[in-house]
C-alpha cells in the first residue's frame, strides 16, 4: 500500500469511527443545553469546549460526522445508481440517438451547480438534509455517467467483448458481466472524490441554511452558528473547520492512493 | 469550423430552452401561492384573487412561461412580487457586486496558480514540488466559507486591515470597492487556485515528455527557458478550459461567500427571494447562473476547437 492511501485511510477513518461511535456513545448529550457552562474553551471536561448554549462541541462534532457522512454517502449512491447504468447504456449504444440524448442531458445537469440545484429544491420543498442529499446526488449523476461512458467505450472495441458477442450475449449482459468489472477501479476512485466533494457541499449547504436543520448537528451548521461569535470564541469556528478539512483531505488522499494502488501497471512498475 | 459552430450553436439553444423550462416549471410546482403568502393567513379570498390577477398569476402556467422567456430575451425579467420593482433592475444592481467579485477571484486564482504549477512542474519529485502539491491538497480540502471566516478573524477583527463585511458601493470609488472585495475574492480564489495549479502542473509534465521539449533542451535552453518558451504555450489549452469552467463556478460559489461577508450580491438576493416566496426573482437569478455556465462552456468548446482542429472532426 502506498503512503497516500495509508494517510488517507487513517484521516477519513477518524471521521467514520467518530460517526459510528456516536450511535452508542458521546461524552455528553449533543442537544443538552447547559447555559452556565457556555463558551468554554477546550478543557479536561469538555475536550473541544462548549458553544453559546453550553453544548459539548466534541459530542456535536461526533454526531455531525454522522450527518456529513450520511449525506455524502447517499448522494454518491444516487450518483452511482443512476449515473453508471446511463453511462453503460450510452457506451453500448455509442453514436446512437440514445447516446446523444444521455450525454446532452448530462451536459444540461452539469450546467446546474449543486448549490443552484439545492436552491431550486429548497424553493419548492424547503430546506433539509434530504433535500441536500437530492441536490448533491443529482449533481453526481452526470459525473459518473461520463466517467463510465468514457472508460467503457474503448473496452467495447476489445477482443474479449467480441468473443462475448459471438457467444450470444446481448449488450446488457456484456455491460454488466464484462464492461462493469473493467471500469470498477475507476469508479471506486471517482466515488472517493465525489464523497469528499459531497462532504464539502453538505457543509456549504448547511452553512447557508439549505442543509440539515437544527437540532440535527452538522459541521456546516456549527460554522454558521460560530460566525457571529468567532471574535470571542474562535474555537467554535476552528474545530468544525478542522473536522471538515481532515475528512476531505483524507478522502482525497485515499482517492489518489487508490488510483495508484488499483492500477496494476503502476504497481508492477513500483516493485 | 462553421459547421461545427452551427452544430454547437444549435445545442446551445436547445440547452438554454430546456434549462429555462426546467427552472420555470420546477419552481412553479412549488407549494405555496406567492399572493396568499404576501397577504398573510387572514387575507380575504377576493383580495388574494385580486393580487393574483395583478401579479399575473391567474393566467395558465405555459402562457406565463412564454411571457417570462419573451421578457428575458428583451431584458425584461418581470416585476418582483415583494419589492414591486423590475427584476432586471434588481439583478443588474446585484451584478455590480457579484460579477466583479467573480472576476477578481478568477484573476487572483490565475496569478497564484500559474507560478505555483510551473514551479512544481520544474521541480518534479523534489521538495519544492512536494511542498506545492501538499499545499494544493490542503487548498482543495478547505471549505471556502470557513477560510473566509478565518480571514475575517485575522485580517478584519485582529489586525483591522479590512472591514469584516459589507460593500462600500461604487460611488465611493474603485479602490473602496476593491478593498471590500479583497477578502471575499481571496477566499473564493483559494480552492480554485489549488485546482488550477494541479492542472497546470500535470499539463506541463505531459508537455515536458514531448520530443520538441527535448529538442529545445538539446539546443541549449535551460529547463526554465524551455518551460516558458515552449511548455507553457502548449500546456495552456487544458488550463484555459479549466479557467473558463471556473468562472461559472466562481459566480455560483460567490453566493456562499456573499453570505459570509454580507455582500449585497446575487446570492443574498436569491436567499431573500426564497424566504419571501418571490418566485420570479428565484427563477430569474437561477436562469442567469445556468445561462452563464452554458454560454461559458459553449465559448470554451469553440475556443478549444479553434485551437485543436481534431476536435471539430470528432464531435
Amino acid at each position: 500500500m502506498n503512503r497516500n492511501l495509508i494517510i488517507g485511510l487513517i484521516l477519513s477513518g477518524i471521521a467514520i469511527f467518530a460517526a459510528l461511535v456516536s450511535f452508542i456513545w458521546t461524552p455528553f448529550d449533543h442537544v443538552l443545553l447547559n447555559i452556565p457552562e457556555k463558551l468554554q474553551t477546550p478543557n479536561g471536561t469538555h475536550w473541544f469546549g462548549t458553544d453559546h448554549f453550553g453544548r459539548d462541541i466534541f459530542s456535536m462534532i461526533m454526531v455531525g460526522a454522522r450527518t456529513s457522512i450520511a449525506v455524502a454517502f447517499v448522494a454518491v449512491g444516487i450518483g452511482m445508481g443512476l449515473g453508471i447504468p446511463l453511462g453503460l447504456w450510452a457506451a453500448a449504444r455509442k453514436g446512437s440517438f440514445i447516446d446523444e440524448l444521455i450525454m446532452r442531458a448530462n451536459d444540461l445537469i452539469f450546467a446546474f451547480p449543486s448549490l443552484v440545484i439545492a436552491i431550486l429544491i429548497t424553493a419548492i420543498f424547503g430546506a433539509g438534509a434530504v433535500n441536500a442529499i437530492i441536490a448533491i446526488g443529482i449533481f453526481n449523476i452526470p459525473v459518473f455517467a461520463r466517467v463510465v461512458r468514457g472508460a467503457a467505450m474503448p473496452i467495447w472495441e476489445r477482443e474479449f467483448i467480441l468473443a462475448a458477442r459471438v457467444a450470444g450475449k446481448n449488450a446488457t449482459r456484456i455491460s454488466i458481466e464484462h464492461i462493469l468489472p473493467n471500469v470498477m477501479n475507476l469508479l471506486i476512485v471517482q466515488a472517493t472524490i465525489q464523497f469528499s466533494l459531497g462532504i464539502l457541499a453538505e457543509a456549504a449547504l448547511s452553512y447557508v441554511g439549505l442543509g440539515a436543520q437544527p437540532p440535527t448537528p452538522s459541521w456546516g451548521r456549527m460554522l454558521a452558528d460560530a460566525q457571529t461569535l468567532v471574535s470571542i470564541a474562535p474555537h467554535l469556528a476552528l474545530i468544525p473547520g478542522f473536522a471538515i478539512i481532515i475528512t476531505v483531505m483524507g478522502l482525497n488522499l485515499m482517492g489518489d492512493g487508490l488510483r495508484d494502488y488499483l492500477n496494476p501497471r503502476l504497481r508492477v512498475a513500483r516493485t | 469550423m462553421i459547421r461545427y459552430t452551427l452544430k454547437r450553436l444549435t445545442s446551445l439553444f436547445i440547452s438554454l430552452a430546456v434549462a429555462s423550462m426546467l427552472i420555470f416549471f420546477v419552481i412553479e410546482v412549488a407549494p405555496g401561492d406567492p399572493a396568499s403568502f404576501m397577504l398573510g393567513i387572514n387575507a380575504q379570498p377576493d383580495t388574494v384573487a385580486a393580487l393574483r390577477a395583478e401579479l399575473g398569476l391567474d393566467v395558465p402556467k405555459f402562457q406565463r412561461y412564454l411571457v417570462w422567456v419573451q421578457g428575458m430575451l428583451t431584458g425584461d425579467f418581470g416585476m418582483s412580487y415583494t419589492y414591486r420593482t423590475p427584476v432586471s433592475q434588481m439583478i443588474a444592481d446585484r451584478m455590480w457586486v457579484s460579477l466583479p467579485l467573480a472576476l477578481y477571484a478568477l484573476t487572483l486564482s490565475t496569478i497564484i496558480a500559474f507560478p505555483a504549477g510551473m514551479y512544481a512542474a520544474a521541480r518534479r519529485g523534489r521538495a519544492g514540488d512536494i511542498g506545492v502539491m501538499g499545499a494544493t491538497q490542503l487548498g482543495v480540502a478547505i471549505p471556502n466559507f470557513w477560510f473566509a471566516m478565518m480571514l475575517v478573524l485575522i485580517f478584519a477583527i485582529k489586525l483591522r486591515w479590512f472591514s469584516a463585511g459589507g460593500f462600500a458601493g461604487w460611488d465611493k470609488g474603485l479602490d473602496a470597492v476593491m478593498w471590500s472585495l479583497t477578502l471575499p475574492a481571496i477566499s473564493l480564489a483559494l480552492p480554485q487556485a489549488a485546482i488550477l495549479a494541479r492542472v497546470m502542473r500535470s499539463a506541463l509534465l505531459d508537455v515536458m515528455n514531448e520530443d520538441y521539449m527535448r529538442t529545445a533542451r538539446a539546443k541549449g535552453l535551460t529547463t526554465t527557458q524551455t518551460l516558458w518558451k515552449h511548455g507553457l504555450r502548449n500546456a495552456l489549452i487544458p488550463v484555459l478550459t479549466i479557467i473558463g469552467l471556473q468562472f461559472s463556478f466562481l459566480l455560483a460559489g460567490g453566493i456562499i461567500i456573499e453570505q459570509v461577508f454580507y455582500l449585497p450580491g446575487l446570492g443574498r438576493l436569491v436567499f431573500q427571494a426564497i424566504s419571501a416566496r418571490d418566485l420570479i426573482v428565484v427563477e430569474s437569478v437561477v436562469m442567469l447562473l445556468v445561462f452563464a455556465v452554458i454560454v461559458v462552456n459553449f465559448a470554451v468548446d469553440l475556443a478549444y476547437a479553434a485551437v485543436d482542429p481534431r476536435l471539430r472532426a470528432r464531435t
